[in-house]
């Protein structure tokens, strides 16, 4: 097995909103990403998983615990070193036309990364590096002096992973790359990923809420729910055998594009919404949804645990 | 069975600097009473504009319908003025939107946006409306509805103001929803809710459903007729299964096969659709699809198809239907 | 594509009609439409504007004539003829004589350099310091901003008229006091709406993007931040600088601003206040183009305005 690229320890990031009230975005977060693997993160909006994955790049400052990085605790590096490591962590965003400076050519969205660490000596050597990279992505390098509202989504995601690509990173968060886009384009987005990790042994964390991707792209899937990890498994296991109750009722939820499985399917119907993270319920989050919910789980608040070997779940029940 | 909505021949295009983008270029189909029909097709595809001519929501300028006609209950709704249109509105067609934050009047009470149109359409008075309104809340599974009728949209989750536009969409028993989108901006677990309350209404009240969206599962779910839309045109209509199970158009099978599904084995590469839709301010000659398709021929780039009919409810737009196609394939 | 006759086609069709042809993956991601810069698309929607090229085109023609006018007449703006005083607008004198015999034509364009020195002035400050102070409070928040707003408010509470009085307490009444003046009030404005665009900006993904990649603050803030802000910086422009020039005239015709023999619009309407009934032309023409200034930067801007966002248009 390869090592870890990736731990992440005890990592809680809260926001104050002022008047004592505090958003527990995310709390006491632990795992780990292995070498070339791509970790999955799943959930629904205000789990908190993508103010996870910018805590981990410290887009935001974490609250508390620690991110090493080929055990190094970035968590505690200063400017010019924290500098030196983003060459190696990057990220992908979701919103394809909010990610783009839409005032700067695809020429200098992908060189600006190259300019901030002085990674190309010369004008024509980051005009080379960039139509190299275009061309890696799949996009013509004939439209590098273009803006990106010329551009159609998928295009402009791939500029994304372009500029992204730039300064050779071994780490890329990517959060929910393809949310944002249509149903024919994602799989291409999602197929260029897949080769760039296999040609550039790149290791990522995928975050979605699309559970039939996420279980496609990913080796290991991890299931979020108000700011808590509540189940970590192999992407297949988790699929065929889900231990915490949200993962059921999630995977039940997923309308699946055949309707002879839609029509023998037997959902789960979740009752009520998400409760707020400011509040969140006393002992397991999940309990005032959850379908099968006693009373101690009311009282103590179930820890991420080992229920079968390499499957963590956080559920008094699992 | 008698089709209560009818669109033939639509077309609709909007002026823009620099030209006229042909948002919808000649659809036909029909709606049947009870029953719900699926549009599906990526953005761009006309899919919503086709919805929202139906409602004539979109302002023209810049909009303006070519040519068709749009048949509801025996009348041309191209040829209604505003004044009429705003009859049918609400009282013969209800529509939900995407956006539930948006489509909320933020400063107006809930109920009283439900009781508005009971009170205009159906002559109730105010009692009889409120007591409707508090029914109608109910039945999308509001809990507390009569505490919750006079609270304001912002004091309502994302999922549970989707369940007030369909109460309020609904209230009026029309025989035809549009529903754009509806589930696109919620969570799987509260699209799942919505869903159910969609169906439950529709058998209560046997209201025919026109959903627009990109999502194949949710159409699997919830539909008993797909239209699939492309580049302005309808490439293809049949029943789920006969689209689900037997695609005869290249951009739906395609569609179908970029999407991976939980049952598929690991590692299986998606296909995707490669290139992106065309520029409809220049549409290709032939076919919209052409650019895109890896079974095209010369043919296609040429000359646009016409509709191959496949079986009663299953047509499709493609060359490769054509008896030619077969012959040079197995020669 | 070579043209085809559809209709030749489909009535003959022919096996070779259906060749495969299969599909080109760099051709399908070819764009076709012309390439168009946002400032480009802002011009071509400008343009289109009629009004608003009309604004343009005034003021292009008054900054020629301010730079060109005085040279054009054979007079100069301080030579008095005092036989020729409050002489009717001839051959000789294009726009007339003022009280001391001097050239009004010259005199009107003096002015119009005055006026355009002070706008430009304006639009320097607001730049400098309005931008720069604005973008600090907007990037960084908190308490920083918290500080530096309070100072701007305490600035903007003292009316602008008392500053200019005060100032002339200590010094001579100039066009400079005048600058001064509007330097030391004049760019608040512009901060707080640099301040309330910044804030908006800085939690654009593009932004977390440049800050993922390793940007520094002076990144963000002159290559991300107030390059998109522009518009609204633009169109603040567009309001500050007829105002100083207004002010500008305002002062001078109380008397407070440039001193004789130097020409003002404000001055020449003030000198020209004695005998209006009899010598008309003597405030016609400050007053005129005092007044088409305004306008014409008050119909420039607001088409700039349309042009630079055109969610604001209707």
């Amino acid at each position: 097995m390869s090592k870890n690229l990736i731990e992440v320890e005890g990592l809680s990031k809260h926001f104050d909103l002022g008047k004592g009230r505090i958003l527990k975005a995310v709390s006491d977060l632990n795992f780990q990403i292995r070498e070339g693997e791509t970790l999955g993160m799943v959930g629904e909006s205000g789990c908190g998983k993508s103010t996870a994955g910018r805590t981990i790049l410290r887009l935001y400052e974490p609250t508390a615990g620690a991110v090493r990085f080929n055990g190094t605790d970035i968590t505690k590096l200063s400017g010019g070193k924290m500098k030196a490591f983003r060459r190696d962590m990057q990220m992908i965003f979701q919103d394809p036309y909010a990610s783009l400076n839409p005032r700067f050519t695809v020429t200098d969205i992908i060189g600006e990364a190259l300019d901030i660490h002085n990674m190309a000596g010369s004008r024509a050597e980051r005009k080379k590096r960039v139509e190299e990279l275009l061309d890696m992505v799949g996009l013509n390098p004939d439209h590098a002096t273009r803006y990106p509202h010329e551009f159609s989504g998928g295009q402009r995601q791939r500029i994304g992973i372009a500029r992204a690509l730039a300064v050779n990173p071994k780490f890329i968060i990517a959060d929910e790359p393809i949310s944002a886009l249509d149903v024919s384009i994602q799989a291409q987005v999602v197929n260029l990923l897949q080769d760039l990790q296999g040609r550039l042994g790149l290791t990522y964390l995928f975050i979605a809420h699309d559970l039939s991707m996420v279980k496609h792209i990913s080796d290991r899937v991890a299931v979020m729910y108000l700011g808590k990890m509540v189940e970590l498994a192999d992407s297949e296991e988790l699929y065929a055998n889900p231990r915490h109750p949200y993962t059921q009722a999630l995977l039940s939820a997923i309308p699946v594009p055949d309707p002879e499985v839609e029509a023998n399917k037997e959902r789960i119907v979740l009752k009520g919404e998400l409760p707020s993270p400011i509040n969140p319920p006393s002992g397991c989050p999940f309990r005032t949804r959850c379908p099968i919910a006693t009373e101690k789980c009311a009282l103590e608040v179930p820890a991420l645990v080992e229920v079968q070997k390499g499957h963590f779940a956080a559920c008094h029940y699992a | 069975m008698q089709p209560i909505l009818q669109v033939k021949d639509l077309q609709v295009s909007f002026q823009v600097r620099g030209g006229e983008v042909k948002a919808v270029r000649g659809v036909n189909f029909e709606v049947g009473k009870g029953e719900a029909v699926a549009i599906v097709g990526e953005s761009g595809s006309g899919k919503s504009v086709t919805a929202q001519t139906i409602m004539r929501l979109i302002p023209s300028p810049p909009s303006i319908i070519k040519s068709g006609e749009i048949i509801f209950q025996g009348n041309d709704l191209t040829r209604k003025t505003d004044k009429e249109m705003e009859a049918i509105r609400g009282k013969d067609i209800g529509m939900i939107f995407q956006d539930p934050m948006t489509s909320l009047n933020p400063t107006i009470k809930v109920g009283k946006q439900i009781t508005e149109g009971l009170i205009k359409h159906q002559n109730l008075s105010a009692k009889e409306a409120k007591e409707q309104g508090i029914e109608m809340l109910k039945l999308v599974g509001i809990p507390n509805a009569e505490s919750r009728f006079n609270q304001y949209p912002h004091e309502f989750s994302g999922g549970m103001r989707q369940r007030v536009m369909i109460a309020i969409a609904l209230a009026c028993r029309p025989s035809l929803l549009i529903a754009d989108e509806p589930t696109t901006a919620l969570d799987v677990t509260i699209q799942a809710q919505i869903l159910n309350v969609m169906k439950d209404m529709q058998k209560k009240f046997g209201t025919s459903i026109i959903l627009i969206t990109h999502d194949l599962g949710v159409v699997a779910d919830m539909c008993d007729r797909v239209v699939v839309m492309y580049a302005g045109k309808v490439v293809e209509t049949g029943t789920k299964w006969e689209i689900f199970q037997n695609p005869q158009h290249p951009y739906t099978r395609g569609l179908l096969r970029s999407m991976p599904r939980l049952d598929q084995k690991k590692n299986e590469k998606l296909i995707p659709i490669i290139g992106t839709p065309p520029d409809l301010i220049k549409p290709p000659a032939g076919c919209g699809f052409c650019a895109r398709c890896d079974e095209a021929m010369r043919i296609c780039e040429q000359v646009d198809p016409e509709v191959t009919q496949l079986s009663d409810t299953h047509m499709s737009r493609c060359w490769l239907l054509h008896p030619m196609a077969q012959e040079v394939k197995s020669s | 594509m070579e043209q085809v006759d559809e209709k030749n086609v489909v009535e003959h069709l022919k096996p070779e009609n259906f060749q495969k042809i299969g599909v080109d993956e760099k051709q399908a991601e070819i764009i076709q439409r012309e390439s168009l810069s946002a400032w480009r698309d802002s011009w071509e929607r400008l343009k289109s504007n009629k009004f608003a090229m009309t604004g343009l085109t005034v003021l292009i023609l008054i900054v020629i004539m301010a730079i060109i006018g005085p040279m054009i007449s054979p007079h100069n703006y301080y030579s008095n003829d005092l036989y020729n005083t409050n002489q009717p607008p001839s051959a000789d004198h294009w726009f007339g004589t003022d009280d001391l015999g001097r050239d009004m034509f010259v005199r009107t364009w003096m002015g119009a350099r005055i006026s355009l020195l002070v706008g430009v002035a304006a639009a320097l400050i607001d730049l400098f310091i309005g931008v720069i102070y604005g973008g600090i409070m907007g990037y960084f928040g908190g308490r920083v901003d918290a500080i530096m707003n309070k100072f701007s408010e305490v600035l903007y509470s003292i009316p602008y008229l008392l500053v200019t009085i005060l100032l002339l307490v200590v010094l001579e009444p100039s066009l400079w006091t005048i600058i001064l003046a509007i330097g030391i009030t004049g760019w608040i404005n512009m901060s707080w709406i640099v301040r309330g665009e910044i804030m908006q900006l800085k939690t654009r993904e593009y932004v977390l993007a440049s800050r993922s990649m390793g940007a520094g603050s002076a990144r963000l803030l002159f290559r991300h931040l107030i390059p998109n802000a522009m518009g609204p910086i633009i169109v603040t422009l567009t309001l500050t600088v007829p105002n100083a020039i207004f002010s500008e005239a305002f002062l001078s015709f109380l008397g407070l601003g440039v001193q004789a023999p130097i020409a003002s619009w404000g001055s020449m309407i003030n000198d020209a206040l004695t005998g209006w009934m009899y010598y008309p032309w003597r405030m016609l023409f400050p007053a005129f183009f005092i007044s088409l200034t305004m306008l014409a930067f008050n119909i420039f801007g607001d088409g700039l305005r349309d042009a630079l966002d055109p969610k604001l248009k209707k």
